[in-house]
């Protein structure tokens, strides 16, 4: 570890760089990258045309205005998203964490072959080599649901040799070792690499790795040799690359904005051709008056500066503000995300944020939502909810006429206060239960007993009375606190004993033996000897294994309890049964000795074993199932039920187990009994995951198939595979679940496109067991091949790949750390704000923004094209039609605001009703509000509006005087006049598209018209003239021209004419083909008359049978590791006690549980 | 206490429940429902039409003459010397001839027209000098370079009033005779002030003004333009407060038409000096002399007369009340066929079916 000779090898910094400027470096380094946005750029090259007086049609500042205060908003824009970045990274970058010779070091400073030392319930910040730990042998305990989002515990094992090093610091730094390995990957279970050490090799792989983003669980201590830093890291590596992320609208509108580029090209092309031949025909005799040099009165020359004058002048086609305008609507939107109450998390006061600002009109187009479970669906906490004992069920509280009352948060539930070793925390709402406990019903107390001792659970105890269990599993630390709190408290344990603490008295089993679990097996045992001196074996498993063990004489019993086991599992809890038996003394003896053969057995270990277990595991004594509700966070099945209305499809992508999504799959309401199918994919090789996704393709397409297109049609079948409508006959519902390595084949070049369609043709789909960048790879799947918009939620480090490359990644700032939310685009506390984010913050952000981009499209192409008209009548001489300051302010003063505030606060339905008909997403989903279709309508909308514009008043002006007969057909006027028409027209307009007038559309509409008509006389008044004459040339114009009755008379016309035809046309499409948002208006606006009144969504009932599965999450192995003692701190060493039966005296063997520093020495030696 | 605070604390997060922060602003929000916008078709309808009619009948009282002088009567032989450059010093005079089958009632003006001349182009409308016309002395000696060629002669003289605009200045001048059937020919007085716009006259233009000199003096170092023949402080003989840049011939021509074919006011009848044109212009024949100096045939344009009364909504325009009565009649036909379309085919759509 010496750092001078790490440093010559370029490792990857620690520190993750965020923050871009500083206060020097911001003015040059940001307007060199916004001049490098090709928008700005281009503005930048009319500028400098502008200043070429040949050319120049338009004074210089006519575009600097404008482009100075672009440039300057964006600015400030970026400077304060930069402060933001400055002030949060460091949250990742500076957990302290002392190194090597204990001084504190920063976590951006640790180095490629540090030693760092690590403390309990520290996040691990770098791949490390795990030298030594506080534990016996080296081991380390780990969580890793940062990594694939499972929560049970997993051992790291140090090398022997290195454990050894133990905790001494000399030693450690002089460690000298030298570390080869396989270059950075992004794999999460493997590793392979040799430590050279004093001369000897010894094999490094995966189990001897702590990973960054895991978090030390149960372990004092333990220091470690970095290996892998910051970018280098696994879990970085599996975090994908952050893409720059365009919504599907800014795409097309670059599209458009390129497309109005060659439209302007092509006007200033007829216009150049134009102005040459006009010169050729006519301008040649005109140029007597005109005496410029010869050069310029050349037809083809003046042609081509022709070109360039126009392009200047129909520059406001694509004004500089329409990028600024869409960055401030959406930086609005995305703060309104943020202020919104009702996405406002109380118990973690956690608000909502918008942590992109780019991408929400995008929200309003997801089609597909891919979910994390654990965290994202679930709170990642395991609840005991109900059991049955005895062919009774306890757990739901009934009303004193019988009937079922609804459990809520203020149900009255149980008070444990009898128990002063109780969990505070437990709630259990059924009173009887514990009535029978006190009462001493033996098989309550046999099911306690049960869950009390059969388990693999840790406890600490660091003072009197305050149990802390170290569960493997969540599931089990739900049972043995359940069983905690009914007065079985489990209380301590060593390799052959456990302590129970029963209704306030202690005793000690014996354990002689855990059959410990396996997925094969499907449940476990334990065979103790109680105090009594009987020896008991007590099972749980699932329930369908269970049953058939069972003794022959329970048939009664069995019947009642799988009947609750059905009514469990259709609430969605996970279920175990229990189950008991007595051990003669002799049988037992006769079988441990077998067992003992079997253990040190060479070959066949392992069938030899489960066949004994199998042997022993027979005839036994029901005694009831537990359910454990693996708690979904609130709301989560009435969102999902709604999501799936707005016909968004929900995938679950999950590193957890098959049985366990599944699970969830029931409880969430995405898998129901109606289901014609549920296609299991678990192939292990790539042809069979190709059979039975085919199978499954077939089966869903089979019945359909033959009733389309008969038997033959093989060839239009392909046709039809991918159409929609196709998708759309398939009536019955069919469900995906395929396993993480199915996935692995199925995701490879040849069987994507078959997973995929056959994933879409099912309503739900479930991956398990998937790593972080299989996430990634899904989302990419279908975001390449479906061109839908993707949205990703998750919560975990291991979900940060598919939110980054989902279109939009959204982080459920949880428990779980920070990592997920750093990387999403938008975050909240709580999976059910999805339904408001995207129906209602969605829905309007893309309803507004399209609304904006139509009018704003229009508006321009309104205000530009007169310049085109009067080119006919002015020698295509590139002049102006309007006064030039009326050119530099219309698009950023007088028409802006108006339509900010449309874009900003527009509502074409209210929030309850967007809720309420979720059918109404569908628009953003189809994206009928804004396409090529529509720009068209709006482009041909301007374009009629610009002609009504310049012929309404040429007519009226060409011959016409004022009313004091001096003329007003002089250019100045007819600019007033076109101008003015076009700002009452546009604002008319712009009032039309307003769907929802608030106070602010008000003042802004009626703020831009009288500004405007303030700045006109401003203009053209005395006072400014005098100061800069030949700026400000209109002088008196606005007098002259507004006073006249005639002017006004074309001014009513020209609004009149250019407004009536929309409003047929919207009247006509409204009343003729009224969309489903015109309905939801009507009954709005109807009820509205009546009274405004709230009507929630009702709670989706779950009426699922399925029998659930067993509520097993942990690792096989667990057993053995107790029974040897390995993972336990005592005091004595215990190996020569190993499995002695009935020696009273080893009943009482002192455990230290505590955290004392004095039994380490002993673990040290232990280790030798 | 502590815990007070704490809360307080916990609660720092949650956002204001503004109604704006909510997006819960009250909010008109208006539908195009058939109760609104079926009347507001009949009533624009019909309004448009009533205003249709009212200028159709305001405009049959107006009347306008305009008599083509380009190359009539004897004005043909001008229009000939004016083809050559060399000829541009001669003078020329001729006259045409018209009569007015009714009398012109009320304040009658006398324009000027000009066909295919074109004001609008962008040279040409840039080449001026607002500054120097605003009688800026500075100016006055150093035009700006907008002017183009036209702001200075090549010895470095400079021109006032300089650009193209003013260089192309329009210089006919008009007699209008009026010969009754029984007397000899009778001048029919005009007011050749007060043409241009009040603005104009009074703040946008003003002569050059350095004490103690006289306006000649005052222009002394300037050169006239280069087709002028007078220079600018005596373009009007007859009144010396109307020349130099406040002339307003000068004032009416440098207000750039925007189109090709225009018309600019040369004069107003003056209904007081005579008894005879008390009511305005009556019936009978009427000649003007003009004297030609023009030239049009470069661009081949045409020069006209105009003679013109008004109303209230200016002079007389056949298009605007065409067009009002063409939208208002369109209008109600429109709400006629949403009438009939709405009863037929519509309500039904709007309902809900849950």
């Amino acid at each position: 570890n010496d750092r001078g000779y790490n440093e010559k090898f370029l490792y990857a910094d620690n520190r993750i760089k965020t923050s871009k400027y500083n206060i020097f470096t911001f003015l040059p380094i940001n307007l060199f990258e916004q001049f490098q946005r090709v928008a700005n750029a281009y503005f930048l090259f009319l500028l400098i045309l502008q200043l070429i007086p040949q050319i120049s049609s338009l004074s210089w500042f006519t575009t600097i205005v404008p482009l100075v205060l672009v440039l300057t908003i964006t600015a400030v824009k970026d400077a304060t998203d930069d402060y933001v970045s400055i002030a949060e990274g460091p949250v990742s970058g500076h957990l302290a964490s002392p190194v090597l010779s204990l001084q504190n070091e920063k976590w951006m400073n640790v180095r490629v072959g540090d030693i760092i030392k690590l403390e309990n319930n520290q996040f691990v910040a770098a791949d490390l080599l795990l030298l030594s730990s506080s534990e016996p042998y080296g081991l380390c305990y780990i969580e890793t649901a940062e990594l694939d989002g499972e929560t049970n515990l997993k051992v790291r094992q140090a090398l022997s040799v290195t454990s050894e090093l133990g905790a001494d610091i000399s030693k450690l730094a002089d460690f000298d070792g030298e570390v080869v390995c396989e270059p950075p990957n992004n794999k999460l279970d493997r590793f392979v690499g040799t430590l050279t050490w004093k001369n000897n090799k010894y094999p490094l792989d995966n189990e001897k790795l702590l990973l960054r983003g895991c978090v030390m669980r149960n372990t004092e201590w333990c220091f470690g040799l970095v290996v892998f830093t910051g970018p280098q890291t696994k879990l970085m590596q599996n975090c994908g690359r952050t893409a720059f992320k365009r919504t599907s609208i800014e795409r097309l509108m670059n599209t458009l904005v390129l497309w109005i580029f060659g439209f302007l090209l092509c006007m200033g092309v007829i216009l150049a051709i134009g102005n040459s031949i006009w010169e050729e025909k006519v301008g040649g005799k005109f140029r007597v008056y005109l005496l410029w040099d010869e050069v310029l009165n050349d037809a083809i020359f003046s042609g081509f500066l022709t070109f360039w004058s126009y392009i200047i002048i129909l520059n406001t086609v694509v004004p500089i503000s329409l990028y600024v305008s869409v960055e401030v609507i959406r930086l609005g939107h995305s703060y309104f995300i943020n202020w919104d109450r009702r996405m406002y998390y109380r118990r973690r006061d956690m608000a909502a944020e918008a942590r992109t600002t780019t991408l929400n009109e995008e929200l309003g187009q997801v089609e597909y939502i891919f979910s994390d479970k654990t965290g994202t669906l679930t709170q990642n906490i395991m609840v005991f909810n109900k059991c049955s004992i005895n062919g009774r069920t306890y757990g739901d509280i009934y009303d004193e006429f019988g009937h079922k009352v609804e459990i809520t948060e203020k149900s009255p539930s149980v008070d444990f206060s009898f128990n002063p070793l109780r969990d505070k925390k437990f709630r259990f709402h059924d009173h009887s239960l514990v009535e029978a406990v006190k009462l001493g019903d033996p098989a309550v107390e046999e099911f306690f007993r049960v869950l009390a001792l059969c388990h693999t659970v840790m406890p600490e105890e660091k003072n009197e009375g305050e149990l802390v269990y170290q569960a493997q599993s969540p599931d089990e630390g739900a049972l043995v606190t359940a069983a905690r709190n009914f007065g079985f408290v489990f209380r301590a344990r060593t390799p052959e004993t456990i302590t129970l603490y029963e209704m306030g008295k202690h005793s000690t089993y014996q354990l002689l033996a855990i059959l410990d679990f396996n997925n094969i097996r499907k449940r476990m045992s334990v065979i103790v000897r109680n105090p009594k001196g009987q020896i008991k074996l007590y099972s749980k498993g699932a329930d369908t294994i269970l049953f058939d063990r069972l003794a022959p004489s329970t048939e009664d019993l069995i019947y009642t309890t799988s009947e609750h086991l059905n009514e469990f599992a259709g609430e969605g809890l996970r279920t175990l049964a229990l189950a008991y038996k007595d051990l003669e003394e002799d049988v037992f003896a006769e079988w441990m000795v077998r067992l003992h053969e079997a253990s040190i057995a060479l070959e066949n270990r392992e069938e030899c074993l489960a066949l004994l277990y199998e042997e022993i595991e027979q005839d036994m004594t029901l005694l009831g199932a537990t359910a454990i509700e693996d708690k979904l966070q609130e709301g989560v099945a009435e969102t999902i039920a709604c999501l799936t209305l707005a016909s968004i499809k929900i995938w679950v992508l999950t590193g957890d187990k098959l049985e366990t999504a599944m699970n969830i799959g029931y409880s969430c309401n995405m898998l129901r009994d109606e289901m014609s199918d549920v296609f299991v994919i678990t192939g292990h090789t790539a042809l069979e995951v190709q059979q039975q996704l085919r199978t499954a393709k077939e089966k869903i397409l089979g019945p359909t198939r033959e009733i389309v297109n008969g038997e033959k049609d093989a060839e239009k079948m392909d046709l039809y595979r991918n159409d929609s409508v196709f998708e759309e006959t398939i009536t019955s519902e069919y469900a995906l679940i395929i396993n993480g390595h199915s996935l692995a084949h199925a995701l490879e070049a040849d069987l994507e496109r078959l997973l995929l369609d056959t994933a879409c043709l099912c309503k739900t789909v479930v991956c398990c067991r998937v790593t972080p960048l299989q996430k990634a790879q899904v989302v990419d799947l279908v975001k390449r091949h479906k061109r839908a918009v993707t949205l990703a939620i998750g919560d975990g480090a291991n979900d940060v790949s598919m939110i980054k490359t989902a279109h939009i990644g959204v982080g459920i700032s949880g428990q779980e750390g920070m990592q997920a939310v750093l990387a999403s685009d938008y975050s909240f506390a709580q999976f059910r704000y999805l339904q408001r984010l995207l129906l209602v913050h969605g829905r309007w952000s893309y309803l507004r923004m399209c609304r904006f981009l139509c009018y704003f499209f229009y508006k321009n192409f309104a205000f530009t094209l007169v310049h085109f008209w009067f080119g006919f009548f002015c020698g295509f001489s590139a002049q102006t039609v309007y006064d030039q300051w009326f050119i530099t302010l219309f698009n950023i003063v007088y028409t802006s605001l108006p339509v900010l505030a449309m874009g900003l606060f527009d509502q074409d339905v209210n929030e309850q009703n967007s809720l309420r008909h979720p059918k109404l997403y569908e628009l953003g989903q189809l994206n009928v509000l804004f396409n090529k279709r529509q720009f068209f309508m709006c482009t041909l909308h301007g374009i009629y509006t610009s002609f009504v514009l310049f012929f309404i008043p040429y007519g009226a002006f060409s011959s016409n005087v004022r009313d004091d007969g001096s003329h007003i057909a002089d250019q100045q006027s007819f600019a007033v006049t076109i101008a003015t028409s076009l700002v009452i027209v546009v604002s008319v307009q712009i009032g039309l598209d307003t769907n929802y007038w608030t106070a602010v559309n008000h003042f802004y509409v009626w703020g831009s018209l009288t500004i405007y008509f303030c700045i006109l006389f401003a203009m053209h008044s005395n006072g400014i003239f005098t100061i800069f004459p030949s700026h400000f040339p209109f002088l008196g114009t606005a007098r002259n021209t507004l006073t006249q009755t005639g002017v006004w008379l074309v001014i009513l016309l020209t609004t009149t004419v250019c407004v009536m035809p929309v409003l047929v046309v919207r009247f006509l499409r409204t009343d003729l083909y009224p969309t489903m948002t015109d309905k939801v208006r009507h009954t709005q606006q109807a009820s509205r008359r009546q009274r405004p009144q709230e009507q929630n969504l009702k709670r989706v009932r779950r009426t699922s049978s399925r029998r659930s599965a067993y509520a097993f999450s942990h690792q096989e192995g667990y057993g053995e590791l107790i029974t040897s003692g390995r993972n336990m701190k005592v005091a004595v060493p215990v190996f020569s006690l190993l499995r002695k039966r009935g020696d009273p005296a080893t009943g009482t063997t002192v455990v230290a549980w505590s955290s004392g520093s004095g039994t380490r020495e002993s673990e040290n030696t232990q280790g030798q | 206490m502590a815990e007070n605070e704490e809360k307080a604390k916990a609660q720092n997060r949650c956002p204001d429940n503004s109604a704006f922060k909510q997006q819960r602003l009250p909010a008109w929000s208006p539908s195009l429902t058939a109760e609104t916008v079926l009347p507001f078709f009949y009533l624009l309808g019909i309004a448009c039409v009533l205003l249709g009619v009212l200028l159709q009948i305001t405009m049959q009282n107006t009347q306008e003459i305009k008599v083509d002088y380009t190359n009539a009567e004897s004005c043909d032989m001008c229009f000939e010397t004016r083809k050559y450059k060399v000829n541009a010093s001669r003078e020329c005079h001729c006259s045409i001839t018209f009569s007015l089958k009714e009398r012109l009632e009320g304040d009658v003006f006398f324009y000027y027209g000009l066909v295919n001349f074109h004001q609008n182009l962008r040279r040409y409308m840039d080449s001026r000098d607002d500054a120097q016309l605003l009688g800026r002395i500075k100016k006055l000696k150093n035009p700006s370079v907008y002017c183009g060629p036209n702001f200075q002669y090549a010895n470095g003289t400079p021109i006032a009033p300089c650009g193209a605009i003013a260089n192309s200045m329009f210089n006919d001048s008009f007699a209008l005779f009026f010969h009754p059937l029984v007397d000899r020919p009778l001048r029919v007085p005009l007011f050749r002030k007060g043409i241009a716009w009040y603005t104009d006259k009074n703040i946008k233009f003003h002569n050059p003004y350095v004490p103690n000199e006289s306006l000649p003096q005052v222009f002394q170092a300037t050169a006239k333009p280069l087709y002028w023949q007078k220079p600018v402080y005596e373009l009007d003989p007859n009144d010396s407060t109307n020349n130099g840049f406040i002339n307003e011939d000068l004032i009416v021509w440098m207000r750039e038409a925007a189109f090709p074919n225009f018309k600019k006011l040369y004069g107003i009848l003056d209904r007081q000096s005579s008894k005879m044109f008390e009511q305005g212009l009556p019936a009978g024949n009427y000649s003007v002399s003009i004297s030609y100096n023009f030239p049009v045939q470069y661009f081949r344009g045409r020069k006209q007369v105009v003679l013109s009364t008004v109303s209230w909504f200016g002079g007389q325009n056949h298009f605007l009340p065409i067009a009002y009565l063409v939208t208002g009649c369109v209008t109600v036909l429109v709400a006629v066929v949403l009438t009939v379309v709405y009863i037929k085919f519509g309500k039904k759509g709007l309902k809900m079916e849950d």
